[in-house]
């Protein structure tokens, strides 16, 4: 990683050692099922055992003993059977139909395990099977659609007097697979709510699901969030479906009920990546000016609405690339089929569409046989250009930057002009650039007015939101940001823990918005009580100008208090403080939804990454030799957290070009559902990685920062179609590059 | 029956056949060992038993009867642990303890610690946050550390 020198004296910048890190490497922090809770039960799912059909019955042995196993079912629901989220068109339980194979529609819960699995066994249920869909090229059920257009007037001409180059990109599922599977565990209360503690990013959506699925008002319902590890997208919108069973388990029994999937389970029932096919057509001069673009995207959204609407939303926004196009018209539709619900997984569309766009870019070099480092060079974004929503580009814009500092750290040039080898095993070099709108989509945080803030404590302040630390690092750097804004050491600002029935809703976890939307909301939540205290302790000492710093107030160069002692008056005087901002959302950024043009994001990340690779003719297998990537990040909070996200996120994406794969049979089965089958990358996958961080600040982030968490995920799996197109001469358009796909596309 | 874990001998009535993994976790409190697969692939529930890495999920307990069990609670801030804090080798944690007692497996071996010495020592530990980069740093730099 390259060091970024410093001149300030602040903790912004700077990388200690996270706040949670001791307890993490000692093996201390307690995760959900570390925890034990007094007179706990163990919960289990009865699932569907087909992909689509019509329930008839629930057939309980008779001959087994129940009488210390809790049962439940549909008709136990309170409230209203649904899974809160965008549609409600999601059943806690299946009670008529069911939709996918692993749909929930019984729970059971004992104080025994071995006793809960075997009563499984004891429930059947009985179903009338129906034709599932599972090719979403056949669904005639249309869950959302999107068409964005620039200049389409232009398009047929621009198609019929340039050259044309046309290309087809196929995409699977791919699994989060974090390695702490789905777990929470529901409590029932005495006042009849419920309080939920759990593996979780957005306890606020498991807050909202529980309150229409019991009909409980708002202050009878917690969800706090316990050290989670991982999430990727994989814990967005799930943990309100476990949270849900527990909680219904709980109420029944009166008692703890604390669910843990299995890794099979888990992998088989949860969301996923949404597949993809994407037709490209595009119009380029020959001098490879790119003219016309024409897209025809269609996604697999599986059997219920979720987050495709926005996932789907999200990858047409992204369609066209970092490149300026004169005319363009790009179509999406996100479809049913009668597989699990697909979801939120890092870069929630983007990959996807970069994957096509991208290699639609090797084929159009190819096609015109220029370098194509040069021709994106030719056509990338720069500040004035205008997307094809409308949005111009003001600044923060370094997608040139971002591909000359990766072509020069990974020696491109001269990699690209050496030989690839003339025996079996040839090697080559590509590099895919990327970007990545930070922040909700189009109105989305206008709408969402998210809050954070901060409170005094005897020694500091303590940082108040509900976004959780999932391992990217959200307590760390939200308190190296308030420390800063407070003028006081990194230790004497703590992080309030994700509760929700304690901290105001800064929003969910997801969508690279955590430092950008509600680190900058933090940020002036402690600007503005550093101002109270100020005034404070100006009126206290008498003095006028009067400034913390390094923990010590002082005005006009003379140390008047420390902090903690002021703290501790004021809040003696005074009584408690605390400080509870809205996110302000920049006036000039303007989205309008019904015409669906505007400004999408308030700002973009951009990466570039470089992936050397060599292919074994005989085998067909891809190895990857060298990794370099460069991305401009804005302000880097924590450099070695930020390389840290770029670094793993490049990882999960090399593991979706080269490994990660799903199989499924013709009902409807998903059939490798455990880590023996479903590779993920390990520590001999990939090589050493050169990362480079740029400053490209965004005006209105805090110190600059802007999104970075998903950003790494969408360009490294076209680099390597890119890299194995320079070795081979084959451009292989599906994912993953297994050694059949190769095989298929270097040897037709 | 009897198991010394972390140099404390620790009496335990469980049946023979009972998982390492629960019996650590369960029956002795050491929740550092993860499970992550309960199959053997992710490494979440590495512990040492005299000396070797082995996946807990994997080992009855009567396997381990008499033998020398480590666990990450048996390390105290060592400095292979002060490493991975200090170069951010861990990020969401759950894969941690078990990647700490495969790089504490390694340094114990002398083994020089190369790239690719290091992500072989590593191969069986699988982590999805960090993509390596900054574990073998750690690793590395611990190496060199105990050099000096």
């Amino acid at each position: 990683m390259e060091r970024i020198e410093l001149e300030h004296q602040g903790m912004v910048g700077r990388s200690p050692p996270r706040k949670d890190g001791a307890d993490k490497v000692t093996g201390r922090a307690r995760y959900l099922d570390d925890l034990t809770f007094e007179r706990q039960l163990y919960g289990r799912t009865v699932r569907s055992h087909v992909a689509h059909g019509r329930i008839k019955s629930i057939v309980w042995d008779p001959d087994f003993d129940w009488s210390d196993v809790t049962r439940a079912t549909a008709a136990d629901i309170p409230g209203e059977n649904v899974v809160h989220l965008i549609e409600d068109d999601q059943p806690l339980l299946a009670h008529e139909m069911v939709r996918h194979r692993e749909e929930p529609i019984a729970l059971l819960a004992c104080a025994d395990r071995e006793k809960l699995e075997e009563a499984l066994l004891h429930v059947r249920v009985e179903i009338e099977e129906l034709e599932p869909v599972l090719d979403p090229l056949q669904s005639t059920h249309v869950f959302k659609s999107y068409r964005i257009e620039q200049e389409p007037a232009g398009l047929a001409e621009a198609f019929a007097r340039h050259r044309v180059v046309e290309g087809t990109y196929r995409v699977g599922h791919q699994e989060q697979m974090y390695i702490e599977p789905q777990a929470v565990c529901a409590l029932p209360r005495p006042d009849g709510g419920i309080t939920v503690y759990g593996s979780m990013q957005c306890p606020f959506y498991v807050h909202r699901a529980l309150q229409r699925l019991f009909r409980l008002e708002d202050d009878r319902v917690a969800v706090i969030q316990v050290v989670t590890g991982g999430g990727f997208g994989g814990k967005e919108d799930y943990p309100s479906m476990i949270a849900g069973h527990a909680a219904l388990l709980a109420r029944k029994s009166g008692r703890p009920v604390k669910m843990v999937y299995r890794r099979e389970e888990d992998v088989a029932a949860t969301t996923k990546r949404h597949p993809a096919v994407m037709h490209y057509r595009s119009a380029v001069a020959d001098d490879g000016t790119l003219l016309a673009l024409q897209a025809d995207i269609v996604m697999d959204g599986g059997a219920y609405v979720t987050l495709s609407p926005v996932v789907a939303s999200r990858g047409v926004l992204h369609a066209a690339g970092a490149y300026r196009w004169k005319h363009a018209r790009i179509d999406c539709r996100v479809v049913r089929t009668h597989t699990p619900p697909n979801g939120a997984f890092r870069g929630f569309g983007v990959p996807q569409t970069m994957f096509a766009i991208e290699s639609h870019m090797e084929r159009i070099a190819s096609e015109l046989q220029i370098d194509p480092l040069e021709l994106r060079r030719k056509n990338v974004l720069r500040v004035g250009d205008v997307l094809p929503t409308g949005q111009k580009l003001e600044s923060s814009v370094s997608a040139r930057e971002v591909l000359d500092a990766v072509a020069a750290k990974s020696d491109y040039a001269r990699k690209r002009s050496a030989s690839v080898g003339a025996g079996s095993k040839r090697r080559g070099i590509g590099i895919a650039l990327a970007f990545h709108g930070a922040g909700f989509t189009g109105s989305g945080e206008v709408k969402l007015k998210p809050r954070a803030g901060v409170e005094l404590t005897e020694r500091g302040a303590r940082v108040l939101s509900v976004s959780t630390d999932i391992g990217q690092g959200t307590i760390t750097v939200f308190a190296q940001m308030a420390a800063d804004a407070l003028g006081v050491a990194l230790d004497d600002v703590e992080v309030a823990d994700p509760d929700t029935s304690l901290v105001p809703d800064s929003g969910p976890t997801v969508a690279s918005r955590t430092v950008m939307v509600v680190g900058g909301t933090v940020t002036r939540a402690a600007q503005s009580m550093a101002r109270i205290l100020a005034a404070y302790v100006a009126e206290v000492f008498s003095v006028a100008e009067v400034e913390c710093r390094g923990g010590i107030f002082s005005a006009g160069g003379k140390s008047l208090a420390p902090f903690a002692a002021v703290a501790r008056r004021y809040l003696q005087e005074r009584g408690p403080l605390s400080v509870i901002e809205n996110y302000r959302h920049p006036p000039e950024i303007a989205w309008d939804d019904a015409s669906y043009r505007g400004d999408a994001y308030p700002c973009y990340g951009w990466a570039a990454t470089a992936v050397e690779v060599e292919v074994d003719l005989d085998t067909y297998e891809v190895s990857l030799l060298g990794v370099t990537t460069a991305t401009d990040v804005g302000r880097a909070i924590h450099p070695v957290l930020a390389a840290g996200q770029v670094e793993g996120g490049t990882v999960q994406a090399l593991g979706y070009a080269l490994l990660e794969e799903h199989f499924w049979d013709r009902s409807g089965k998903l059939l490798n559902t455990r880590m023996q089958n479903y590779v993920i990358p390990t520590a001999l996958d990939v090589p050493r990685m050169q990362t480079v961080l740029l400053e490209n600040p965004y005006p209105h982030g805090p110190y600059g920062a802007k999104g970075l968490g998903e950003l790494p995920m969408d360009g490294p799996a076209p680099a390597v179609v890119a890299a194995v197109l320079h070795a081979t001469g084959a451009l292989v358009s599906e994912l993953p590059l297994s050694p059949d796909r190769v095989m298929r596309a270097v040897a037709p | 029956m009897k198991l010394l874990v972390n140099g404390e001998e620790r009496n335990v009535d469980a049946p023979p056949l009972r998982r390492l993994l629960d019996v650590l976790r369960e029956d002795l409190g050491l929740t550092g060992v993860k499970e992550g697969c309960g199959e053997g692939e992710c490494g979440a529930c590495s512990v040492l038993i005299d000396g070797e890495l082995v996946n807990s999920c994997l080992v009855a307990v009567c396997q381990a009867e008499g033998s020398q069990v480590l666990t990450v609670e048996g390390l105290n801030l060592t400095p292979l642990q002060r490493a991975f804090l200090d170069h951010g080798a861990a990020q969401c944690g759950i894969c941690t303890p078990g990647m700490v007692m495969a790089a504490h497996r390694f340094l114990l071996s002398g083994a020089p610690a190369t790239d690719e010495n290091v992500r072989e020592a590593i191969a069986g530990n699988l982590c999805r946050c960090t993509g390596y980069a900054k574990i073998v740093e750690a690793i590395q730099s611990a190496a060199a550390g105990a050099q000096r």
